[in-house]
């Protein structure tokens, strides 16, 4: 079938099967491949894209699914060489050892703050529930996602 | 993992859902979230030949009050429960569980219609459609008809769904007076219920605790003759039959299951006071 999808502010159109996985469509048709596939399970969140602007785990939707929707990857949230606020954030907490679950870490804190801008520790924690981490302890993560809201809100006063 | 191959159709209306399913029968599965069914497809535990899809039937997603009762879409998202304001003050039972669903990617996918159809005795939502005695609305060739929750769920992964309907909204009546709550114990935030209690008055429903979700008849009757909330859940195991599995055994399920009713009882009772 053919899909018509917007990634990263591009739209893209691609025969695909109509079985391909949403993350299999962005790493393999598109060569995004920061969008990384972990559990494969819908258990560890680091294949977390935004579909339409809200996190999605992209091993459980079907490119099919976001037909005619606006999906955004890791690779579409810097503006050129300029870091997204929440890149910096977890560039400046380090909140990351290994890397392989930050995309989707990144992607999911995007979505958490635009939804809850102002949100206590407890409520980024339960808000990171679905995106698994095996290094940090997730202390800085927490850290790196309190420190981008709070830059988001004094940008906005 | 990869789902075996399927045909993808995308219904543009419950009415070309409902042909597709005619069309298709035994062969097709509905996709709503996708949350229960694409793993299941990855897993190959179902291979339906063709899928159709009802992601586009926005028709389908609302929270209405309509008098003394809220009527929600089938295929209104967990994420929309939980952020409903209405449901916050008429049903706060549905809205805080839906909270409680996966993790907040699921959250933004999964529907309470696909979640309920799905059957499975381990979610969450189809006890608390039980202790809300919820109405369940099935559309078919022949037009809509109301099935009380008590009777949809009929086995493991099993309802009283025709395989020619499709489910299209759920009523409940407004109890915001009631005492309520939902516990739920997990491993991991984002795992199934060991077990989970939800409680809505004087209902009391299970989840996890046998091929089907279930109420707590005994516990229920229990509070029926006064019976203390403490009293009532040394009743919660009674004709249940949890599963048996090395994570957790039937024996501790059911040990769990009355520690959660009793803590689901007390906190109902401390809300309707």
């Amino acid at each position: 079938m053919q899909v018509s999808i917007n990634v990263n502010g591009e739209q893209r159109s691609h025969e695909v099967e109509d079985r391909t996985l949403l993350v299999q469509y962005l790493r393999d048709d598109c060569g995004l491949t920061g969008t990384n596939i972990g559990c494969d399970t819908t258990s560890c969140g680091a294949c977390t894209v935004l579909l339409d602007g809200e996190s999605v785990k992209s091993c459980t939707v079907l490119a099919a699914q976001a037909d005619g929707h606006q999906v955004t990857t890791i690779e579409g949230l810097a503006d050129g060489d300029e870091l997204h606020p929440m890149q910096r954030a977890f560039q400046r907490k380090h909140g990351l050892q290994c890397g392989f679950c930050t995309p989707g870490m990144v992607m999911a804190s995007v979505s958490l703050i635009e939804e809850n801008p102002n949100p206590t520790e407890a409520e980024v924690r339960a808000g990171l529930e679905g995106n698994l981490c095996r290094c940090t302890g997730y202390h800085n993560i927490v850290e790196a996602v309190l420190s981008a809201a709070e830059e988001k809100q004094g940008a906005a006063e | 993992m990869i789902p075996a191959a399927f045909t993808y159709k995308k219904a543009g209306s419950v009415e070309e859902a409902l042909s597709l399913l005619a069309e298709h029968g035994d062969d097709a599965k509905l996709l709503a979230g996708g949350h229960s069914l694409l793993p299941l497809m990855k897993l190959r535990l179902a291979v339906p030949e063709v899928l159709i899809d009802l992601g586009g039937l926005h028709e389908l997603s609302y929270v209405r009050e309509d008098g003394d009762e809220i009527r929600i879409g089938a295929l209104t998202r967990h994420h929309d429960l939980e952020h409903s304001e209405l449901l916050a003050r008429e049903v706060p039972l549905l809205a805080h569980a839906a909270g409680t669903i996966g993790d907040p990617q699921v959250r933004h996918r999964g529907t309470i219609g696909g979640s309920l159809v799905h059957g499975d005795p381990a979610s969450d939502l189809p006890a608390v459609a039980l202790a809300l005695d919820a109405v369940l609305v099935a559309q078919g060739p022949s037009g809509r008809r109301e099935i009380p929750a008590t009777e949809f769920f009929t086995d493991f992964f099993e309802t009283a769904l025709g395989e020619d309907e499709l489910l299209v909204e759920i009523r409940v009546a407004k109890n915001p007076a009631q005492g309520w709550d939902f516990q739920k114990f997990t491993k991991r935030a984002i795992d199934w219920a060991v077990v989970g209690v939800a409680v809505a008055g004087d209902r009391v429903a299970l989840v996890n605790m046998g091929p089907a979700p279930m109420r707590a008849r005994g516990v229920e009757e229990a509070l029926a003759s006064g019976a203390s909330p403490a009293e009532a859940a040394e009743r919660a195991a009674e004709d249940t039959s949890p599963p048996d599995q090395a994570s957790a055994t039937a024996d501790y399920r059911k040990h769990l299951a009355k520690v959660l009713v009793r803590r689901a009882l007390e906190a109902a009772a401390a809300r309707r006071a």
